[in-house]
């Protein structure tokens, strides 16, 4: 059995959607651009198809790091960012999809007098190559090229952490992606380059380690390195990942005060991610995951779920006898 | 177009990436170079605010510009301008920009610095920040509004002084200015017709260190390379011999001295409600509970400590501690039992449920909480901006910020006079559906900070600069209503607030019409 699914694999163009698996960066309850990353891992979405559906991503936390101090807050309680919105992929030609993604976000504070905020979010699009695909032993290496950019869809307030939101940055990101398949078992790494506009706040002068007599924030960029490993068969996909964001530059938050979008946000996750495609319903695709923060400097310590309902649509002109794993 | 993208990603990168340069010029780097179009040169005659006279402090008269130890300066100022890097001219810009204005900035940046309320211990009580001992946490001072207000107004008063008293020596003794004496010497700052002997930005440099000492006192390092730096650009820019620097600082330190003691008798020292021991907080509560009311309660948790409940009996600057009581302090809020109440308590709520992005947008305007500048520091910004374009005198605008600062200084103190005699509640405490925009101020709601300091400063401003005075006056209406919009305080405690400001500010316009600047 194991030998069919991994021919099934090794002779795509993959046509599917089993990919979905969401790293939310909340950053301190709000989140980060980068939102649901179908742009992280190996799958691609086979020539003339498209799948969309709604991702669902939801997070607490009742401690953060102020600075590299790890404390909690009673004036905050747990804060929690729950994110909801249209997500889809389509699939230019078998090696070059456009990805999307538009989240809906609500923030709130369990204590305190702080009301949390809502909005839509940022719109995130990806454009993701499939540039190697080469037979190395008994596995399979593909190399990827991923380019992103999100900017803000509604004029939401960056500066009012931990409950914005989001951070109100442009951002374009260059991602390079490993993946090695060996039966069903497959292992991808990725490390991407995020450069972020500066953003613009309400106040006409705010502190960092200085003065600023400016409403326009400078944005340090950010790395992130990404790894996830695991089952990858024809109905189920279920990989281990660890991911990691590093701010280029940035500062502390200082001792009590509130956090600040330019602040040094680093943070490492583990956490589990699964996907299902039911023989019984084509097209359909159910994903799940979990996550929790390991690490972190001037974030929230948070755990986090994700899960998401798509649809594989066919646009080619032959008859849709199968969307995956032709 | 489509293989271009799939061929080149990485020059479409690099492309875009050159596309976004993210390096901006900050406001106050434009500040151009002081050229007053009136030079003051009768400042020597303004009124003094603690100097009893401008020649209470006395001033030895300079060598003569024959002397060999006079030579000597001019030669140093020759070898500065020799060596200059850029740097050098870095500085002599960044400072040629006044004096009066840069120490303002220097200030509202210590502000925001120490604008931290200190964390809980342990124990879940809150460690008082010990002047002795400013480096240890939680660091000294906390520099929330009031005692924001209180330090823009000693340093801005002192440098006031200290230039009435340099102004007045400058015409006892008219010394040249150095590129007068030599005209080999370049002058890299706008030449000004004052006589230079003491120097008006040594005495600003000597008022403002000494008396930041006491206001900030971890902060002397920074504050003295602060000060190395202005010096260093007079003497460079050929602004200044070195004898006309150290005569004004001297002048300058001797000024503030005066301010220092004070300081130490302004009752600040016993703001906190604390004598031998013995805290007044519940005292605070049990009184407005006995006149039938609802007392104030900390949102904090754990609960905080009401902020400097006796602030209100500090001695202001503009007028004496009876009139505080007796002429400012306003009739009593409407009872939480009261109609009007109710009333002031639903819009406080419709607008907590129903922030749009412009109330919002005002809300954070004018948030002014922790880690900022506070609302004084905020009217300070907005003065200097809209006295940069005047080209004002050194000496003017000493006096217009302490005339500024003063206002804000004595409406902190009639303010927290109202806030601690009635004591009564946040909206958010009455009704737990209230939340917040902004950070919650940790003391009582009656009357609005924000509204009386903007009051008090729209009233001052107004009069100095009467071409904006609809435009300060709208500001300060909208920073007043940026408190009912972020649902933390009533429509009363804005609306009083801002009508006490404007009684400060015209005590403030009195002095400003008696001082001989006119």
């Amino acid at each position: 059995m194991f030998l069919k699914i991994k021919q099934a694999y090794q002779q795509k163009p993959i046509a599917f959607c089993r990919k979905i698996k969401l790293i939310i960066y909340l950053f301190l309850g709000s989140s980060v651009p980068l939102s649901a990353q179908t742009d992280i891992d190996a799958i691609m979405m086979g020539k003339n198809l498209f799948c969309a559906g709604v991702m669902y991503s939801g997070s607490n936390w009742n401690e953060y790091w102020e600075g590299t101090l790890k404390r909690e807050n009673l004036n905050l309680g747990t804060v929690s960012t729950n994110m909801i919105g249209p997500m889809g992929s389509l699939g230019i030609s078998s090696k070059l999809n456009l990805i999307f993604n538009l989240p809906y976000v609500k923030t709130n504070a369990s204590a305190g007098q702080l009301k949390g905020f809502k909005g839509v979010q940022d719109l995130s699009l990806w454009l993701k190559w499939k540039a190697v695909k080469k037979q190395i032993g008994k596995g399979t290496m593909s190399l990827f090229t991923i380019g992103g950019y999100s900017l803000p869809a509604s004029d939401y307030v960056a500066d009012y952490l931990p409950l914005s939101v989001g951070l109100g940055s442009r951002n374009i990101s260059l991602r390079g992606m490993a993946d090695y398949q060996r039966g069903v078992w497959t292992a991808t790494v990725s490390g991407t380059y995020v450069r972020r506009s500066n953003i613009e706040i309400d106040r006409p002068s705010y502190y960092t380690t200085e003065m600023h007599y400016s409403n326009k924030v400078y944005m340090p960029d950010a790395a992130q390195f990404n790894l996830r490993m695991g089952y990858r068969g024809k109905e189920w996909v279920l990989e281990a990942v660890a991911d990691n964001w590093t701010t280029l530059g940035g500062f502390d938050i200082t001792r009590n005060n509130m956090p600040f979008p330019s602040n040094k946000m680093n943070m490492t996750k583990m956490g589990l991610s699964m996907k299902y495609e039911p023989a019984y319903i084509k097209g359909l695709t159910l994903i799940g995951g979990a996550n929790t923060t390991v690490a972190g400097r001037n974030v929230g310590k948070s755990t986090g779920i994700q899960a998401g309902l798509f649809y594989i649509f066919n646009f080619s002109e032959k008859t849709p006898e199968k969307t995956q794993n032709r | 177009m489509k293989q271009f993208f799939t061929r080149y990603p990485i020059a479409v990168f690099i492309l875009l990436l050159s596309a976004c340069n993210k390096d901006f010029i900050e406001q106050n780097v434009l500040t151009p170079t002081l050229n007053p179009t009136i030079n003051d040169a009768n400042g020597g005659n303004w009124v003094p605010i603690h100097l009893s006279t401008a020649s209470e402090i006395t001033v030895l008269p300079p060598i003569a510009k024959t002397a060999p130890d006079y030579t000597a300066q001019i030669n140093e100022i020759k070898g500065w301008q020799k060596n200059m890097s850029d740097d050098d001219r870095k500085l002599v810009k960044y400072w040629s920009a006044g004096g009066v204005l840069r120490w303002n900035e220097i200030m509202r940046e210590l502000v925001a610095k120490y604008n931290l309320p200190p964390v809980q211990d342990v124990s879940g009580t809150y460690p008082i920040p010990n002047a002795n001992n400013p480096l240890a946490y939680p660091f000294f001072p906390f520099s929330n509004p009031p005692y924001a207000a209180r330090a823009y107004a000693y340093v801005s008063a002192a440098q006031y002084d200290a230039l009435v008293a340099a102004y007045h020596y400058k015409t006892v003794y008219k010394r040249e200015a150095p590129y007068l004496a030599d005209l080999n010497i370049n002058v890299l700052v706008s030449k000004s017709s004052l006589y230079s002997y003491p120097s008006e930005d040594a005495a600003v440099i000597g008022a403002s260190v000494e008396l930041l000492k006491l206001l900030f006192p971890g902060e002397q390092a920074y504050i003295q390379k602060k000060a190395e730096e202005h010096r260093r650009a007079r003497l460079i820019a050929g602004a200044n011999v070195r004898d006309e620097m150290e005569a004004g600082e001297a002048l300058g330190r001797a000024v503030a001295l005066k301010y220092v003691q004070r300081a130490r008798t302004d009752r600040t020292g016993a703001a906190l409600g604390i004598t031998n021991g013995v805290d007044i907080w519940k005292e605070l509560e049990t009184g407005a509970i006995q006149k039938g009311e609802t007392p104030w309660i900390s949102q904090d948790s754990p609960r905080r400590p009401p902020m400097l409940p006796y602030f209100g009996r500090v001695r202001p600057f503009l007028f004496d501690e009876l009139t505080v009581v007796t002429k400012i302090r306003p009739p009593a809020p409407p009872s939480v039992k009261s109609e009007a109440f109710k009333k002031e308590l639903e819009e406080v709520l419709y607008f907590s449920q129903n922030p749009t992005r412009e109330r919002v947008k005002i809300v954070h305007r004018w948030g002014d909480g922790v880690g900022t500048y506070t609302p004084p520091g905020h009217w300070n910004a907005i003065a200097a901006e809209h006295m940069i374009p005047l080209n004002l005198s050194e000496i003017r605008w000493a006096r217009n910020l302490a005339l500024l600062n003063m206002s804000l200084m004595d409406a902190a103190i009639v303010c927290w006079d109202a806030k601690y005699t009635y004591y009564n509640p946040r909206p958010s405490q009455v009704d737990p559906k209230i939340k917040t925009h902004t950070g919650l101020p940790n003391f009582p709601a009656y009357t609005s900070g924000h509204s009386t300091f903007s009051g008090a400063a729209a009233t001052i401003l107004a009069h100095l600069i009467p071409e904006k005075a609809n435009l300060f006056n709208d500001m300060a209406l909208e920073a007043s209503m940026s408190r009912i919009y972020g649902a933390i305080h009533y429509r009363s405690d804005c609306e009083v607030g801002l009508e006490m400001g404007k009684k400060v500010g015209n005590y403030a316009i009195q002095r400003a019409q008696n001082d001989g600047a006119n």
